[in-house]
């Protein structure tokens, strides 16, 4: 119920005496309030999350079945589309292809986290000759559109020769290239005081045992947001992998996706939207199990600041 | 604990601000001492290269006879206190009083005593494992003077720590810290301690020697006794004494028999003094403290006649503001001495108690008629 409703609801509530024609009037006029917003926003919020409920629906429908109805809720449901997806057209089973998604997202997270926030320290926090430019550099790449630098990219890690394995896609990261991170931690450090800072020096902690032991706890909601967006960022990477993975073997989810398209004539949708499903997993389980951090770091760090 | 020594210590920022300009401090071993000033001073600037927060860009800072210019704050052997109690707010009472001896690495039985004992001498036992969200300001106060007291630094540093408490809290706590210098003294542990406030009560109480800032350079390094009775030069005697010393215009002629007017007063002035003057004939600028304005019976030889604008009653005591010809003056009487409460547009007789004048020359603000009131 919403305050407003409250408001007027209330006191009747508490009241002994028996309620007049005016009150009831009154609560009747704000119950079929509260009742139509609410019906519109349920309507509102199905519209929005349909294509997902019929996604899963139909993950357990017969290929048949998928195209009849457009209802989500299969007439003989079955695990089909999940056991042959499982399978998936070639010698590794989509298992494999989760796991190499997996060993792509945990080190580059981790590698953000890290790298971002001793950046973001970094120009937060110290004077150094060619801080401006530097910072401005870091906000530049911000703007450049990833299209322009994807080609050169390519060619410098083919001259490296790193082409075909999971460096392109994790060392960037581990050396602070995200520069939307470097920014957002560095608008949230600058909503914090420097006061506990000076004090653990004062306490006798150098640099980094200030950063270890002060900043980044203080910083946490922010790192978590951080990883949270690398997390689901990297799980929807398609184009990155596609440019720089080549063999079967080394395909994460996003890849692996797009095979089972490529490959088979008739498509098996079923299979296809069952992976799906399950691709959508990780992410969402990752949110909801973070998201009041999540929450909190990127409301502190946009207003504040 | 060890003295600490401030020479010709100076702070130029990068676009060539100055804000400390070449100040020397001797504070003794075991001595409190404060710096007070108006915002702005650099009160807390000196305070902060004190602590080695801020670097210093001209001079030497000595602590224990050792220069620290170089020395980071953590090794320079003192301990600091913040406006804003700066608790770590992740971890608890207890972590946050123990986090600099953890850094040093001390023996775990070590660390726990200490934190016993600090929590004891602070009553801050009960407190040790809440964080610092779930305690009130005072409390809060009393863990950060905890945590600079666990590490029994060569010099305490608190710069402005009572600030953000209410006024009956700040009271209490004003309390607490000298008792607690008093008291490490009688155990053999005095503690050398410089505090930053801006508030002159604070200063004058807490205080065994003060030093009165301004604009960056040190106005005059006293006790509050001798701040208050003999005050250097009219920044001195403005700030400390509330309310503020009446500072008004005069002139000194030099006749015969030298003398100063103001107003349509003339008050004979002793031999000698003219003589210390930059400008020995001209103006000069006559203080009078609120409290040295008797209110006299009307006709009192050497009184002066004022019309009153304000009263302000305090209880004990009533502060009047007048005009005497064109000159505002403020005077305190205490309530018991008067007969009614003065109203606006009263008029009143005022005497000046003749040796408690001060005089400052004109040009250079000195004071100087301290030999001349014989104190």
């Amino acid at each position: 119920m919403t305050s407003a409703s409250e408001h007027l609801t209330k006191p009747l509530m508490t009241s002994t005496e028996p309620a007049t024609t005016m009150e009831l009037k009154l609560r009747r006029r704000a119950r079929i309030s509260s009742l139509f917003r609410y019906a519109v926003l349920a309507a509102f919020g199905l519209l929005m999350l349909y294509p997902l409920i019929w996604l899963i629906g139909a993950s357990f429908k017969t290929n048949a079945e998928i195209f009849a109805s457009p209802s989500f809720w299969p007439k003989e449901p079955t695990l089909d589309g999940y056991i042959n997806g499982w399978k998936t057209s070639t010698p590794y089973t989509f298992g494999h292809f989760i796991w190499n998604t997996l060993v792509i997202i945990i080190p580059k997270v981790i590698g953000t986290a890290v790298s971002c926030t001793l950046v973001a320290y970094g120009f937060a926090r110290f004077e150094f000759p060619g801080k401006k430019i530097l910072f401005m550099t870091v906000i530049a790449t911000l703007l450049l559109p990833n299209v322009v630098t994807r080609i050169p990219q390519y060619l410098l890690f083919r001259d490296i020769g790193w082409l075909d394995s999971f460096l392109p896609l994790w060392v960037p990261s581990a050396l602070a290239g995200d520069a939307f991170f470097v920014f957002m931690l560095i608008q949230f450090l600058r909503a914090i005081p420097r006061d506990m800072e000076e004090a653990a020096r004062v306490d006798g902690a150098n640099t980094l045992q200030t950063l270890i032991y002060i900043v980044v706890p203080m910083l946490m909601p922010a790192i978590i947001s951080v990883c949270l967006f690398q997390f689901m960022w990297t799980m929807n990477d398609f184009l990155g992998p596609l440019i720089y993975i080549s063999s079967v073997e080394n395909y994460p989810v996003s890849l692996a996706l797009k095979l089972s398209i490529d490959t088979t004539e008739a498509f098996d949708w079923n299979q296809i939207l069952a992976m799906s499903v399950l691709a959508l997993a990780p992410s969402l389980t990752v949110f909801f199990l973070a998201q009041k951090y999540f929450i909190e770091g990127i409301s502190t760090g946009g207003v504040k600041g | 604990m060890a003295e600490l020594q401030l020479r010709s210590v100076e702070k130029t920022y990068g676009g060539g601000f100055k804000a400390v300009h070449g100040i020397n401090l001797d504070v003794a071993e075991g001595e409190f001492m404060v710096l007070v000033g108006p915002s702005g001073c650099a009160k807390s600037t000196t305070l902060r290269m004190i602590a080695g927060l801020e670097t210093i860009t001209g001079g030497e800072i000595r602590i224990g006879g050792k220069v620290v210019n170089d020395v980071v704050p953590g090794k320079r052997g003192i301990s600091m206190v913040f406006q804003n109690y700066a608790l770590y707010p992740h971890m608890k009472v207890r972590s946050n009083l123990a986090f600099g001896l953890r850094l040093r690495r001390r023996p775990k039985d070590e660390i726990d005593s200490a934190t016993t004992d600090v929590s004891g001498t602070l009553e801050i036992g009960e407190l040790l494992d809440r964080l610092p969200k779930q305690l009130s300001g005072g409390q809060a106060q009393r863990v950060a003077v905890g945590r600079a007291l666990i590490k029994q630094p060569d010099v305490f540093l608190f710069d402005e720590p009572l600030s953000n408490l209410d006024a009956k809290l700040r009271a209490s706590m004003r309390v607490r810290i000298t008792d607690l210098h008093k008291r490490l003294k009688a155990e053999g542990r005095p503690a050398t301690v410089v505090y930053v406030t801006h508030d002159q009560t604070e200063a004058m109480t807490m205080g065994d020697r003060i030093c009165v800032m301004k604009d960056g350079r040190i106005m005059q390094v006293a006790d509050p006794l001798t701040l208050y009775e003999r005050p250097a030069n009219a920044f001195v005697a403005g700030f400390i004494g509330m309310p503020e010393m009446n500072l008004v215009e005069g002139t000194l002629t030099m006749d015969t028999q030298p003398h100063l007017t103001f107003g349509d007063q003339t008050i004979a002035i002793k031999d000698g003094l003219a003589e210390r003057l930059a400008t020995p004939q001209g103006k000069i600028r006559i203080g009078i403290r609120p409290q040295h304005l008797d209110v006299v019976p009307d006709g009192t030889p050497g009184s002066l006649r004022g019309t009153v604008t304000t009263a302000e009653y305090l209880g004990h005591e009533i502060h009047i503001h007048l005009k005497v010809g064109s000159l505002p003056l403020v005077a305190v009487a205490l309530t018991e001495r008067l007969s009614a409460m003065p109203r606006r547009g009263d008029t009143l007789s005022l005497k000046p108690q003749g040796p408690r004048i001060h005089l400052f020359d004109w040009q250079t603000e000195e004071n100087v008629s301290l030999a001349d009131t014989g104190n």
